[in-house]
């Protein structure tokens, strides 16, 4: 999330106008959709290496304990058993279920399965809480308040508003639970280490590997550390550091003298490779009988496991304008507990405050009697971006069919039959310039054309990114680019967090390639008689702008470079990208009364992100940021059971995730054309998926008539806000 | 959801997983998985040659895309770890490993199963097992996941495989699904970074070109 100003470059560079681009902005196919689709892509758990050993972790049973004692003697003996290496020592403190102890390596992924079940550990146990509670109930050790903050004068408008409500809101703790688990295959040559990690910081990996194998006693450098991860499954902000299972892999690797893979079993996924910290919020908002806010007050909490996850910064969106600055005073108190790690978890904090914001606003338009489109649309002045936002939700309420649905929560409850339908509407933003990149480009006498960045592709569609701007940049078709990406010995570029990826990947890209354009203009500039300046490069050919008949080949003019191929590196370049998006989302919802189901039946994404380089992947972006919004809406939760201190459902069968049929119809508008296009490119990754919340839960409260207050909206929450209500009908 | 029926959820978990089967059977309605599991045991049982192995390694040989291969596993070694371990057969992936996501997604008989919830030693009765790897022919690609590219029905691509063989599977008894059937009989496999929308497309149209399964 680093926002990272570059140093002017000496000639501004610029992406090719509308009218110009061939590949740019259209809808292309991945480049590893065929590896991918026919499972031919190796990802890191797919590596096996001659005379693998297979990893197992033991991990602390307990919430909150010492560790007393550490007994390895029966697994040492345990056939196949080739290493073990201790994580924590005797007199450690454990402060999660879940949490690494040791690891050990077998020749088979059973033995070391048995091996890790032979292991003792003994424990001293120490008072726990993995309840996600109010900080009044939390202890006053466990509690911290981040910030207090004023702005304006909420007093005054707290009696300047005709009408004031008051709620309470909050979404429970996820996890990440990617696909493919965190881990990776360690193997020595000498004292060089090659890791293949599934990793989003490639990178940046290399270091965090010696540092902590020098911790260990394995002394090794950076510089002998190479990071391969050519595609990988799944990260979502959990998968940025080489965690003390990569540092254990490497570790046993050196002692046994063999390759070891170590990848996470679904249960300690779950458990400790990642979550999404909770939060809660009693609000106070006010508002003219015309629906103008005059004040937000708010009082929030939330726990990102044993230490804070970071200050929101609430009212979110509607509120975070300057000018006029609506008058607020918010407060917020990180609460700790046992439950392991939060981690970066897609545009963190921001689903988060979106809920908490939304629902509020949403629930003062229904006191004022308002549809909430007309508020939201009345309130745009106290955003960052009224134009855009007015504009999106136009949009989207076109394409939901927003004036010709809507009814009034009243009216709504009043439908016939146990289910209920309902609309709800949410705004989002998200920052996303792009980070450091450097790439390198290289064109070889023959023509071909290497495209090199120490990236990695986590599925967004990075890599076709690259091929695209490059393929662009030179005039040549996507095929005629080998992009190679996923190995930290190429050039170093950022990790792949906070939605910067695309920004620093496609300048730095536009950048390299017309750097080595220019050097093979200059190269063949003699042939074709005219100055460098006055030539392009055009479908696959190099020609005179004035006069395209006077031309080259691609291929015959590589083949004047003689024997010696061009290499030019780039950077990320500022003039190519921006930062700040908005973003709107609806979402239409049937809820039975009697069962408390909730149903997504239709969802409108309609987003912002500055110059598209490719739609196809861009669309895949918002539909999956939809659908992993409905699963963390209705379904996802971290269930702690405070008695035992474990966790109850690490597995994907009571950790629930949307299934294909559980999703509705989903409908993405991307904002396109003049007034986004020229602000140059702006990451996506995060921005689709803040909002689902937030809007699910409008549209449920639309439908049922009152606010079910936390995510997710599962059955029993549902039906115990009808019954809080008074029941159904 | 009674009066709506399409919304009635695809169960997926353990036994579950094989509602994929129930399409198969051309039923379409939650069938006990009990019922299914005893008749995979009785079958099973009748074409046992030998009735006690293990509990220390021992030799078997699969069939797996038509060619015989012999390896040695323990007992409790499940197919997806045998392909996976032993064989390099790697497109099977390995996600929740207890029957409830599909990432293992492989055929038997041409039928979809979980790998996952199966024992090697039970697949090496002369089943024909297809892996995604034996779809098509190196350097080229199945119609179905011909679709899913063009349909971008993958990010990650970690779940992909399992989608593919169970939509293969899926197609060849089903040739022309509508969307609806199509969310229905891939209930069994989860996305976590949500493709949902490209495979229910990918899908229908690898059927619409009427080339489903039949490659």
């Amino acid at each position: 999330m680093a926002e990272t100003p570059k140093p002017p470059a000496q000639a501004t560079i610029e992406w090719p106008p509308a009218g110009r681009r061939r590949l740019i902005g259209q809808r292309i196919s991945r480049l590893d959709g065929p590896a991918k689709a026919s499972g031919r892509a190796k990802y890191s758990y797919d590596v096996n290496r001659p005379g693998m050993l297979h990893a197992k972790l033991v991990f602390s049973t307990q919430a909150r304990a010492r560790i007393t004692a550490i007994d390895t003697s029966a697994a040492e003996k345990m056939p196949g058993v080739r290493a073990i290496h201790l994580i924590l020592q005797p007199g450690a403190e454990v402060r999660w279920v879940g949490q690494e102890i040791l690891a050990l390596a077998a020749d088979t992924e059973e033995q070391a399965r048995d091996a890790a079940r032979a292991v003792k550990i003994s424990y001293e146990p120490l008072p726990h809480l993995v309840a996600d509670v109010p900080p009044e109930q939390a202890g006053t050790e466990r509690v911290q308040q981040l910030r207090e903050q004023t702005e304006g004068d909420p007093d005054a408008g707290l009696q300047q508003a005709d009408v004031i409500f008051e709620g309470e809101y909050g979404c429970a703790v996820i996890t990440h639970c990617c696909l493919e688990a965190h881990g990776q295959v360690a193997e020595w040559n000498e004292d060089n280490l090659t890791v293949w990690a599934s990793t989003q910081n490639v990178s940046g990996l290399a270091p965090q590997f010696a540092q902590g194998l020098q911790a260990a006693g394995i002394p090794v450098q950076a510089s002998q550390v190479r990071v391969l991860t050519p595609v990988m499954g799944g990260g979502f902000g959990s998968k940025f550091a080489a965690d003390t299972w990569g540092v254990a892999c490497a570790a046993l690797a050196r002692k046994a003298g063999r390759p070891v893979k170590l990848m996470l079993e679904r249960d300690h996924e779950l458990l400790a490779a990642g979550s999404r910290p909770s939060m809660y919020a009693r609000v106070r908002v006010g508002a003219k009988r015309d629906g103008t806010l005059t004040v937000w007050h708010s009082e929030s909490w939330g726990t990102g496991g044993p230490s804070a996850a970071g200050t929101p910064n609430l009212p979110y969106v509607i509120g975070a304008g300057r000018n006029p600055v609506l008058p607020k005073r918010s407060r917020h108190t990180a609460v700790f507990t046992d439950i392991g790690p939060a981690r970066a978890w897609r545009a963190p904090n921001h689903p988060q405050m979106c809920l908490i914001t939304m629902c509020a606003l949403d629930d003062l338009a229904a006191k004022l009697q308002m549809d909430p489109l007309d508020f939201f649309l009345k309130n745009l002045q106290y955003t960052e971006r009224p134009e855009v936002y007015r504009e999106e939700l136009l949009k989207a309420a076109d394409l939901i069919g927003w004036r010709e649905k809507w009814r009034p929560r009243e009216e709504a409850l009043r439908a016939k039959g146990p289910v209920k339908r309902g609309l709800g509407l949410s705004l989002h933003t998200w920052g996303g310039r792009g980070h450091n990149s450097t790439c390198q480009v290289t064109i070889h006498p023959d023509g071909s054309v290497e495209v090199a960045i120490g990236s990695q592709d986590l599925g967004t569609g990075t890599r076709t990114v690259i091929g695209i701007v490059a393929a662009e940049t030179l005039g040549l078709p996507l095929e005629a680019v080998t992009v190679k990406i996923g190995s930290n010995e190429y050039p170093p570029s950022g990790a792949s967090g906070g939605s910067t990826t695309v920004g620093g990947v496609s300048s730095s890209t536009r950048d390299a390639a017309t750097n080595a354009l220019n050097q093979l203009l200059a190269k063949v500039a003699p042939a074709l008689g005219v100055p460098a300046e006055q030539l392009e490069a055009r479908e696959g050919r190099i020609q005179v702008k004035d006069d395209p008949s006077r031309n080259l080949s691609w291929k015959q003019a590589c083949a004047r470079l003689g024997t010696t191929p061009i290499t030019a590196s780039g950077q990320t370049q500022a003039s190519l990208i921006s930062s700040g998006v908005g973003g709107v989302q609806m979402a239409e919802v049937a809820v039975d009364v009697e069962t408390g189901i909730v149903r997504v039946e239709k969802m409108v994404a309609v987003q912002d992100c500055g110059l598209i380089i490719d739609l196809k992947t861009a669309e895949s972006q918002c539909y999956g940021a939809m659908i992993m919004g409905i699963c963390y809406a209705l379904y996802e939760e971290k269930i702690m059971d405070q008695l035992t201190g474990h966790c109850l459902n690490p597995d994907m069968e009571f950790y629930k995730l949307a299934g294909i049929g559980d999703i509705g119809e989903l409908v993405v508008h991307m904002m396109t054309g003049p007034r986004y296009e020229e602000r140059g490119v702006i990451g996506l990754g995060e921005p689709p998926v803040i909002s689902p919340g937030a809007a699910i839960s409008n549209a449920v409260a639309n439908a049922i008539g009152v606010r079910v207050p936390y995510l997710p909206l599962t059955p029993d929450r549902v039906l115990a806000a009808l019954e809080a209500k008074g029941g159904a009908v | 959801m009674a009066e709506q029926p399409k919304r009635e959820k695809t169960p997926r978990g353990g036994g579950n997983g094989l509602s994929r089967r129930d399409f198969l059977k051309g039923t379409g309605a939650a069938v006990s998985a009990g019922v299914l599991v005893t008749e995979d045991l009785l079958r099973a049982q009748t074409q046992r040659t030998s009735p006690v192995v293990g509990p220390g390694p021992v030799p078997v040989t699969l069939r797996i895309n038509g060619q015989p291969r012999q390896l040695t596993v323990e007992p409790r070694t499940t197919l997806l770890d045998a392909l996976r371990n032993h064989l390099d057969l790697t497109g099977a992936k390995k996600v929740c490993d207890r029957g409830t996501c599909g990432a293992c997604t492989v055929l038997l008989d041409g039928r979809a199963i979980y790998a996952c919830t199966m024992l090697a030693i039970d697949a090496a009765r002369g089943q024909e097992i297809t892996t995604i790897e034996g779809l098509a022919p190196q350097e080229q690609l199945h119609p179905v996941s011909a679709a899913f590219v063009e349909h971008d029905a993958q990010q990650c691509g970690f779940c992909t495989p399992g989608f593919v063989m169970a939509a293969v599977a899926y197609l060849r008894e089903n040739p022309n699904p509508t969307y609806e059937q199509v969310t229905h009989a891939l209930g069994g496999n989860l996305c976590r970074c949500g493709t949902y929308m490209g495979v229910r497309h990918a899908v229908v149209e690898a059927a619409l070109r009427g080339k489903g399964g039949r490659s």
